[in-house]
């Protein structure tokens, strides 16, 4: 870890878009990125994508992840993308993707502009030295 | 030899004897089955006279396409229905809400009004097939719909048998399909539970879930302790509106969960029912023992099973029927082996049932009451685990109760530090699990057979809702839903006015929008 990383620490928005009530991973996901050293903001549950992108934009967060175990990753994210777009935050903040995700679906979530999808599983080490791998110090 | 714990924190001794057995307790609380404290189960006779009833979780789509996969269940041998609602319904939105939009019948039955509700039950016999509704937040205009549907097919209320999981306090805690605050969401529960022992006094009004705490983090006694703390809280609540407690007590069922060690299963459950028995006498004066039997569905839970190597969940789901017949469950359901990725395909889910078949018919799982009676192990065990899980609910009390700790967030959050601790010990490898920790494999990537989402279907619903709103009567669905919002305004019950509004076509969304007004929305207290 760089020595200004030390200084700055990554900020990272968690959310539950669309209406889906499983946050058990969210939380987790959050609490094990504050392990890590990452300051996490964590919405809560049945966050509007125009939301998203406001909390992103207030929080001046460089990351976005969100959480979706309900199946409707695809058109969520797209959703979120148009909002992000909106707000001028789209490829300028990390954005993530993590649940119930099919392998099948991660080549076209990656088309959309998502940076990285993390489905149930993955060990969290790997969601934050992914982060902060492309998070530039 | 390094000792060994249980989740839920007990130490098992790697030899139990008539000495241990004395020291936990003895066996003086052990009784006959179908007999106070009901330790060995609630029938005399239990599964001898009659197996458990087998009640897969299942619904997507619309309500006729949910109504084929219904049928196609008994066809099979299934003797319940345990009914999946998508998630705009849970929450009380119809299906042409913004927020409804990508959800409409994804995870479950769209139901925006009572026409699909009749359509999902057309045909079914409701006195035959018992039928359990799996609706929370939304729970009043869906219990509404489903007497008014019951109803107008000509089945009496006063005989009609099924239950509704109407459990909101676990919703804040795990699951998330809240919609209002605190109070009035355990107020409208009061609503159901009035009704209910008043005018469908067969009918269970709750199902207290201790199965979704356990799903979001918490040790098997502490699902037992919460789950009996939250049915204590809708108990109390009754009583204070002057109901009578052993009429409101045979109305309130449970639901758990199975994962995880059996033996460890197995002490939940006979303690938690022993427990639950004594309570309800001691604490409440209940004399029906009818009204002390705890009655339940036990099945095998999500959290069991993995993604990686997913045919070993078939394995699991064996292993957890087993637990919960051993362990005398009312009725069964296991979640099906694709369910890590998917809601259940046809195949999945026939094989679901057809394990619990084998149990029946093949294994000899009902060939005698409660099969672990006697065991040193088994009995000391069940006392130990009383003794935690009283100490459990003794400990929430001391912090003022289990609807205050929700309301602050604090359940919640000592259920999430709790799920964080399992997975850093899965992590670590402390705990194992077979496919993911230990004896992992190189999977290659696999087709799944996922169950497909159709966009089509739900614009259908939509189209659908629309016709409904056009042909009903408008202004009498207006004039009844203002009648909801009266109701709701004075604190009177609104489950009568509710099955008024909704036979008259009123929607769920539009119900809950005026309760929403009258109550507010739950604010999610966010707390690590």
């Amino acid at each position: 870890m760089s020595e200004e990383r030390q200084q700055r620490r990554i900020r990272v928005l968690i959310a539950k878009p669309g209406l889906d009530g499983h946050d058990v991973g969210a939380k987790l996901v959050s609490r094990a990125l504050m392990d890590a050293g990452m300051e996490v903001i964590y919405t809560g549950l049945r966050q509007a994508p125009e939301a998203i992108a406001r909390a992103a934009m207030e929080e001046a967060v460089d990351v976005v992840g969100l959480s979706v175990l309900s199946g409707a990753h695809l058109p969520l994210c797209r959703k979120v993308k148009q909002a992000l777009e909106d707000r001028r935050l789209f490829g300028e903040v990390l954005w993530i993707v993590g649940g119930n995700v099919p392998r099948g679906d991660h080549a076209e979530l990656r088309a959309l502009g998502v940076d990285g999808v993390f489905p149930t599983g993955t060990p969290f080490e790997e969601i934050a030295r992914f982060i902060q791998d492309k998070v530039p110090a | 030899m390094p000792p060994l714990f249980w989740e839920s924190g007990l130490e098992v001794k790697p030899v139990y004897t008539a000495t241990d057995l004395e020291a936990s307790g003895g066996t003086g609380r052990i009784g006959l089955p179908g007999e106070y404290p009901f330790t060995r189960g609630i029938h005399p006779q239990m599964y001898r006279r009659r197996p458990f009833t087998m009640r897969q979780y299942s619904g997507f789509g619309t309500a006729a396409e949910t109504h084929e996969r219904f049928l196609y269940l008994i066809k099979h041998g299934q003797t319940g229905l345990n009914v999946a609602f998508d998630l705009p319904t849970q929450c009380g939105l119809d299906s042409d809400d913004p927020m409804a939009e990508a959800e409409v019948g994804r995870v479950g039955m769209a139901v925006d009004s009572l026409a699909d509700m009749e359509e999902a039950f057309a045909d079914i016999d409701l006195n035959e097939i018992t039928v359990s509704l799996t609706i929370n937040g939304a729970a009043v205009p869906i219990m509404a719909m489903y007497f008014a549907m019951a109803r107008k097919r000509g089945f009496e209320l006063a005989s009609l048998r099924g239950t509704a999981q109407n459990d909101i306090l676990k919703e804040f805690i795990g699951r998330g399909t809240w919609i209002f605050p605190v109070e009035p969401s355990i107020k409208l529960i009061g609503d159901t539970m009035e009704y209910c022992a008043k005018n469908v006094p067969k009918y269970s009004p709750v199902s207290v879930c201790g199965y979704h705490v356990r799903e979001s983090g918490a040790n098997p006694a502490q699902e037992m302790a919460y789950g009996l703390a939250i049915a204590c809280a809708y108990l109390d609540h009754a009583l204070a509106r002057g109901l009578d407690a052993n009429r409101v007590a045979r109305g309130i069922t449970f639901n758990f969960d199975i994962h995880g060690n059996l033996w460890e299963q197995v002490a939940k459950f006979r303690a938690g029912r022993r427990l639950w028995a004594r309570l309800l006498r001691e604490r409440y004066g209940v004399d029906d023992p009818r009204a002390m039997q705890l009655r339940m569905i036990a099945g095998g839970g999500g959290g069991g099973l993995t993604i990686q190597q997913p045919e070993n969940n078939i394995v699991r789901g064996a292993y957890y029927a087993l637990a919960s017949a051993l362990s005398g469950t009312q009725t069964m359901a296991l979640c099906s082996y694709d369910e890590a990725y998917t809601i259940p395909s046809e195949h999945a889910a026939r094989l679901s049932l057809r394990t619990m078949q084998i149990l029946i018919h093949e294994v000899g799982l009902c060939d005698t009451v409660d099969p672990l009676a006697g065991s040193y192990f088994v009995e000391s065990t069940t006392n130990e685990m009383e003794r935690r899980i009283e100490a459990l609910m003794a400990e929430l009390d001391a912090q003022g109760g289990i609807v205050k700790g929700v309301a602050e967030g604090r359940v919640q959050a000592a259920v999430n530090r709790q799920a964080y601790e399992l997975e850093r010990k899965l992590h670590s490898g402390e705990i194992k699990k077979v496919g993911v920790n230990v004896y992992e494999e190189e999977e290659e990537e696999r087709e799944v057979e996922l169950h497909p989402y159709r966009e089509t279907e739900a614009r259908r619903q939509v189209e659908r809702l629309n016709r409904v709103r056009r042909e009903r009567d408008g202004a009498a669905a207006d004039r009844l839903l203002e009648r909801v919002r009266q109701a709701a305004r004075a604190g009177e019950n609104v489950m009568p006015s509710v099955i008024d509004a909704v036979e008259a076509y009123a929607t769920v969304g539009e119900v809950c929008a005026v309760l929403r007004e009258v109550y507010g929305t739950y604010q999610e207290p966010v707390r690590f």
